[in-house]
């Protein structure tokens, strides 16, 4: 992970370092910080490609108000990754657009 | 529906000075904030404070950040806090607020009274590849660098060269991350003289009237195109190329207001505290007569100031709910907001000031 | 307005100097600041502070943190620092208590022919006697290499004070060092 290995001023303390997927891809980072500060020390920075022209979007404002860092997480899409605390075992996955819900039909069968 | 005396929107300088200082009188206080840490912008400042010792001058800003949750934690029995709680909605009929938790969990408070201390949100400013992921906001860089100690970048040019920009080129440094230049569209540093100096003796260029003309890569930033203004902030025609992975947005903040808009508040747009600020009286109640503000979210200022109004709205709120002003507060919160805001810096803040007081309700409790 | 004739509004212009000032560059000595003369300066050991915060801002940890009163105490918050050098010892505490990294002990007296610069250092690595430095004047340019003599860290909060021995000739530039390698 590309962390700050040493500060003249502040030491950093971090909770236990657990698992996750990006795209598939086995990550570390750890518990209870931000899904994007765990990807961007992983070296990854595209969070997810716009819904009109598909344009590469990541990081902005890192306090949840910018929709830039939208990602689907777990199945679901739109998760404000700046602000939403990393868990062991959580699949983050590039959002194409606007990304898409599954819904429940009558009866408890998926939809598209 | 759960019933609280004093509900504190924000956990930053301002929230937790109001929740500290209204507790210190009784209150019973919920704090929210819809971050994952409480401190606000101050858990990330590793400069010493300006000001006076009152304000904690040539302390750490992460350090006052401490002091004052340890302050907060001192009156457990009156304070509660949450984090990664947001405030969605103020309903006029009755002063309900709606809440989120997470991303799951929604729930209602009815607040006796109110003090909105949200802080502020940053600005953009327009420029091709501005979206590109690399170009970021001055006070994200600062959250992964000294909140997460994650490398933000390997180097960085920032646009932008109020105090803001050049603090946070100063910790990049800090962090060990090079900073190629500092870009600024007017023709001297919106921030303090002494930060600038600190930056361009460590060979920081800070190049006046520049400003950004393009963000230049495909998948993600690889380089930025800097371009030369007049006076009137014209492009002059001259150009040149930043060799950069990192663009640091530092252009200016916003006070976050859109409870305040929603609770009725009578609003006004005034510049010199960028943005629309609610109208307020001189201890910081707003039209609506439940509701104070304090903090940026009252007008950009300064972390200094920012405490110093939370202590005016959190001891105006728990006195309107009928708690005992502690002697000699009140008159010492004045003074020292009049003497941070006395000097030629401040001229802005003041001529923006005069341009929203206005007098106070006639259910005044503490003035004698 | 036709496009010709946008080109004539007058436009202010800055001089170099004026644009090096705003830029957080001191371009020359500041008025009403009176300096102790040389010789004294030269006998002076442990050396004088030189205090370069030209900007009223709302500040006072360099008075508040004067152990002998060289510092004067400030009328006003938003006041320039103004020192009265006959009580100055060159402890350096100032130096490691300002926010604005704005103070500096210039000792003119540790060896003839050289300034002994106590600095301000708050980056990487950790300064150690002995480290090689660059030294830098305030506009980031490396005048000089020369090493740590001494290394202070006055209120043990990361700041420290490096003393680190320039020439004479150099004692109204160097503002600031970097480690080498």
């Amino acid at each position: 992970m590309d962390l700050i290995e040493s500060h003249p001023i502040l030491e950093f303390g971090h909770g236990r370092t657990v698992s996750f997927t990006f795209d598939g891809r086995a990550m570390e980072g750890f518990e209870g910080e931000p899904i994007a500060v765990a990807l961007h020390a992983n070296g990854v920075k595209v969070y997810r490609y716009s819904p009109e022209a598909h344009r590469p979007r990541g990081f902005f404002c890192a306090i949840g108000k910018c929709s830039s860092c939208f990602m689907v997480v777990d199945g679901v899409p739109n998760v404000r990754t700046c602000v939403t605390p990393l868990k062991e075992g959580m699949a983050v996955m590039t959002q194409h657009g606007r990304g898409s819900v599954p819904m429940q039909e009558k009866g408890g069968e998926q939809g598209a | 529906m759960r019933e609280v005396e004093l509900l504190v929107v924000g956990g930053g300088p301002a929230g937790l000075s109001a929740a500290a200082e209204a507790a210190g009188m009784g209150a019973s206080v919920l704090v929210v904030d819809s971050g994952p840490r409480l401190g606000g912008q101050l858990i990330k400042q590793t400069h010493k404070f300006f000001g006076s010792r009152d304000e904690h001058a040539g302390t750490r800003g992460f350090k006052i950040a401490e002091m004052l949750m340890e302050e907060i934690a001192g009156r457990s029995e009156k304070v509660e806090t949450m984090t990664d709680t947001t405030v969605v909605g103020y309903y006029r009929e009755d002063g309900t607020v709606s809440l989120t938790c997470g991303e799951e969990e929604y729930f209602l408070v009815k607040p006796r009274k109110m003090v909105i201390a949200a802080g502020a949100q940053e600005r953009l400013i327009p420029f091709p590849g501005n979206d590109l992921p690399g170009v970021y906001g001055a006070g994200a860089v600062q959250t992964l660098m000294n909140v997460y100690g994650v490398v933000p970048g390997r180097k960085v040019l920032m646009v932008g060269a109020g105090n803001i920009g050049i603090i946070v080129a100063y910790q990049l440094i800090q962090a060990g991350v090079e900073v190629a230049a500092v870009v600024e569209a007017t023709p001297r540093v919106g921030g303090y003289w002494v930060h600038a100096a600190k930056i361009r003796r460590l060979g920081v260029p800070i190049h006046l009237m520049h400003s950004i003309k393009r963000a230049l890569g495909e998948e993600s930033l690889e380089g930025a195109a800097v371009m030369g203004l007049d006076d009137k902030f014209r492009p002059t025609g001259s150009e040149f190329t930043v060799d950069c992975d990192t663009i640091c947005l530092a252009v200016g903040l916003t006070p976050t207001v859109e409870l305040l808009w929603q609770a009725g508040c009578k609003m006004k747009y005034v510049p010199q505290l960028c943005g629309y600020v609610p109208v307020r009286d001189l201890n910081l109640r707003t039209t609506n007569h439940d509701i104070w503000v304090a903090g940026d979210s009252s007008g950009i200022e300064e972390a200094s100031s920012a405490m110093v109004e939370g202590r005016l709205a959190g001891f105006g709120a728990a006195a309107a709910l009928g708690y005992k002003p502690r002697p000699g507060r009140y008159e010492s919160f004045v003074a020292r907001l009049d003497h941070l805001r006395a000097g030629e810096v401040c001229d802005k803040i003041r001529a923006g000031l005069e341009c929203v007081i206005c007098e106070g309700g006639s259910d005044d409790v503490f003035y004698e | 307005m036709s496009a010709s004739s946008a080109k004539e509004v007058a436009t202010m212009s800055f001089t170099n100097d004026e644009l090096l000032y705003n830029s957080g560059v001191l371009t020359g000595p500041r008025d009403g600041v009176a300096m102790p003369g040389e010789e004294a300066w030269k006998a002076k050991r442990g050396g004088y502070v030189v205090i370069e915060c030209p900007q009223r801002i709302p500040c006072n940890p360099c008075h508040t943190s004067c152990p002998t009163g060289a510092v004067l105490p400030f009328a006003d918050i938003n006041d320039v620092p103004k020192v009265d050098y006959s009580k100055c010892t060159g402890c350096a505490r100032c130096v490691a208590k300002c926010p604005g990294l704005a103070c500096f002990v210039v000792d003119l007296a540790w060896k003839e022919g050289w300034a002994l610069m106590k600095l301000p250092y708050e980056i990487l690595p950790k300064p150690v006697k002995g480290m090689e430095v660059d030294c830098l004047d305030r506009q980031g340019r490396i005048v000089f290499r020369s090493s740590i003599e001494q290394v202070l860290e006055p209120f043990k909060d990361r700041t420290f004070v490096v003393a680190v021995p320039v020439p004479y000739g150099l004692k109204d530039d160097v503002r600031a060092v970097r480690v080498v390698g």
